[in-house]
């Protein structure tokens, strides 16, 4: 009994996410019919639905830690663009030599991806010192690596962009092999669930939750908020690192101004969408992949559209507004108060017209 | 030092005044640098005022937001919505110059009255309702025009290209004529705004209530403040007043693009938290962000002085700047609390 009304509650958060990713998609059945038509051509699937998937695993990714970041320490990470724009920029140079274009690998793939993710690491570990030790706001902290996190990264790549033009490197941003789906796919569903086991059977979640909602509470209940806060922007930086090293593979270079640009406003959104409140607290993680997803649904369909891209923020701007506002207390106050009432006739009426149809 | 006197240890003053130390040092260092370039000069001194009077505007208003504990992400972005509008207004449909500055500052006004309500009255985090107002001021941006306009608009030339020179720091050039400094409008716009704001928000009844608002806002609402009302108020002025910045920038650039001051509000925040606002708010002052401007600016100023340097050493400068500063203030903050609670 106890399991089956924590599995409601837990459903009734994600309502509001499920319903607004629902809307999205239902509006591109009826403006574009063919847009979940999947089909295999050369031994790969092609489609909208598999492009959403595929486009949204680095703002996925990246949203994951963001919702650990923004739960323990109300507060959100603004650098993660810059530190995957980093980590792009040391893999590609590793792998490059230095060079700005090279045909073949001057170093091992996997060593590269290392070390991208090392300079994540250490990226994290900036942050969370600043967040957790010296006890900053976070937002301000992280404005740090925002600003110097590109510049080190142009000056990484030398003001140009490097270019790898090897196959092998490729495989992380495409297909590998005979495989049908895209390898961000895959590379975004490990995320989910090496996330998700850790959160269920280690107690970081309820730690992180209780951190979150009242740190000094926490601090007398014996846990230690610092290291849990470190713990949670070093998960973010890495998984950020991880995300830039999926960008560049899919450019198989590293524009260093570019990857990773404005990310951290689309996974700050996805949080929000998610249900989650900025303020910290209560998270979940479930909520803000379905945010990510259904912010890409809403890029891919406005250019299936046939949408600019340059007036595309006007129309993300309006669904943020009604989202937001749709999750406002005060707007689910007035919900509770008088939309019952009026759903619940609103369904009595429907019914009755379609029992006597 | 009595007890009595440690216990009241002002955060607000020691936090500026390291700042006005810090921009001494940088601008002496300057002068020792690229002295014999000219940088003792009078006039690069004034252009520094002269290209960030939009930001100095825009971080004066981001301080009252900050205050008030709050943030406007959405000041570039309204910037370049503003100069989009003031040059389509002026070059594809013949307004006057007058007019359609009265225009942006009225969709301003109505700009910020929409997010006050948003934050103050639906009770929605402020980061995310400005976060949404970046993005509708970006896409509008992008559907008034995706071209580049440049404005030639002959009485908007004159408004913001009138010099006003000042006749106390005058420097004999290469030719012994005397010839004095300079300074546009804007300046003084900028500099009015500033003052303006700092004796509103010392002084009035508003003003305090900002600041009681950000230092605690359920205190606040017992002590019978009208907490959305006020809010509500902060946000308008917010959008008047970065609509009045964003007319500024457009004066210096002279021309308006929809990617225009991509990153302003980064900026903005960061002269503001150099100047000493905590983003926690309560804690702030409006001479702290001119100043915090200017050191930027300085930044700025030693890179293009310099001229083999390129563009990321001004990012990278700048952060190294803002972690400094934070981290004093942050160390501060702790022994200022340490002292207390002995």
């Amino acid at each position: 009994m106890k399991k089956l009304s924590f599995s409601l509650s837990l459903n009734r958060e994600l309502i509001l996410p499920v319903f607004c990713l629902l809307t999205v998609l239902l509006i591109n059945l009826v403006k574009t019919p063919d847009f979940f038509d999947i089909s295999l051509t050369n031994g790969a699937y092609y489609g909208f639905i598999i492009d959403i998937i595929n486009r949204g695993s680095e703002l996925a990714i990246i949203s994951v830690g963001m919702t650990l970041a923004v739960s323990v320490s109300g507060g959100v990470d603004i650098s993660v663009g810059a530190v995957a724009a980093l980590s792009a920029a040391v893999i590609t140079n590793i792998l490059s030599g230095g060079e700005a274009a090279v045909n073949e690998l001057h170093a091992p793939i996997l060593l590269a991806i290392g070390a991208g993710l090392f300079s994540a690491l250490l990226c994290g570990i900036w942050n969370g010192f600043l967040v957790a030790r010296l006890k900053i706001q976070p937002m301000v902290a992280t404005l740090i690596l925002y600003t110097a996190g590109r510049g080190i990264a142009q000056l990484i790549c030398g003001g140009q962009i490097t270019y790898v033009r090897v196959n092998a490197y490729r495989i992380l941003g495409t297909n590998f092999g005979n495989n049908p789906l895209p390898t961000p796919i895959y590379i975004s569903i490990a995320v989910m669930i090496i996330t998700g086991l850790f959160l269920k059977f280690t107690s970081f979640g309820l730690y992180a939750k209780t951190v979150g909602i009242n740190s000094e509470a926490a601090k007398l209940a014996g846990l230690n908020p610092g290291t849990i806060k470190f713990i949670a922007y070093i998960v973010c930086a890495m998984l950020a690192g991880l995300a830039g090293a999926i960008y560049s593979s899919r450019i198989y270079s590293c524009d260093a101004n570019n990857i990773g640009l404005n990310v951290e406003v689309d996974a700050i959104l996805a949080v929000i969408l998610g249900g989650n409140q900025l303020s910290g607290g209560k998270f979940s993680i479930a909520g803000s992949v379905i945010g990510a997803y259904t912010i890409q649904a809403l890029t891919t369909s406005l250019y299936a559209f046939g949408m600019p891209s340059a007036h595309m923020p006007v129309c993300k701007a309006l669904v943020i507004a009604a989202s937001i506002s749709l999750q406002s207390p005060v707007v689910k106050r007035l919900l509770n108060k008088h939309g019952k009432k009026y759903f619940k006739t609103v369904f009595k009426t429907v019914f009755k017209e379609a029992a006597g149809v | 030092m009595s007890f009595k006197e440690l216990k009241t240890f002002d955060i607000n003053k020691s936090l500026i005044s390291i700042t006005i130390l810090l921009f001494f040092i940088m601008y002496g260092a300057g002068m020792l640098i690229f002295g014999r370039q000219g940088f003792a000069k009078p006039q690069v001194f004034l252009n520094l005022f002269i290209n960030n009077a939009g930001l100095i505007v825009i971080s004066a208003s981001m301080t009252m937001v900050m205050i008030i504990g709050g943030i406007d992400i959405s000041v570039g972005a309204l910037v370049a919505m503003d100069c989009m509008i003031l040059g389509d207004l002026m070059m594809n449909r013949g307004w006057s110059a007058w007019s359609s500055m009265l225009a942006v500052v009225i969709l301003g006004i109505i700009y910020g009255l929409t997010q006050g309500f948003m934050i103050a009255y639906l009770k929605i985090q402020p980061f995310a309702v400005t976060l949404a107002g970046m993005f509708f001021c970006r896409g509008m941006a992008a559907v008034i025009s995706s071209e580049v306009i440049s404005i030639t608009n002959e009485s908007f030339v004159n408004i913001s290209q009138l010099r006003i020179s000042l006749p106390l720091l005058g420097t004999l050039n290469k030719h012994g004529k005397m010839i004095y400094p300079f300074i546009y409008p804007s300046v003084i716009v900028a500099f009015a705004v500033v003052v303006l704001m700092f004796l509103m928000l010392r002084y009035t009844k508003f003003g305090r209530a900002v600041y009681a608002i950000g230092g605690n806002e359920n205190a606040a609402m017992f002590m019978g403040l009208n907490v959305r009302r006020i809010k509500l108020l902060t946000y308008t002025l917010d959008g008047f007043l970065v609509s009045v910045g964003g007319i500024l920038f457009c004066m210096n650039t002279m021309s308006c693009f929809s990617d225009q001051a991509k990153g302003l509000e980064m900026d903005a925040i960061a002269g503001t938290v150099i100047g000493g606002t905590l983003l926690s708010g309560g804690v702030g002052n409006v001479f702290g962000s001119l100043l915090g401007c200017m050191i930027r600016g300085t930044a700025e100023s030693f890179i293009s002085f310099n001229g083999s340097l390129s563009s990321w050493w001004v990012k990278i400068t700048t952060a190294v700047l803002l972690s400094f500063f934070i981290i004093i203030q942050s160390c501060m903050l702790i022994f200022n609390n340490r002292k207390i609670s002995c």
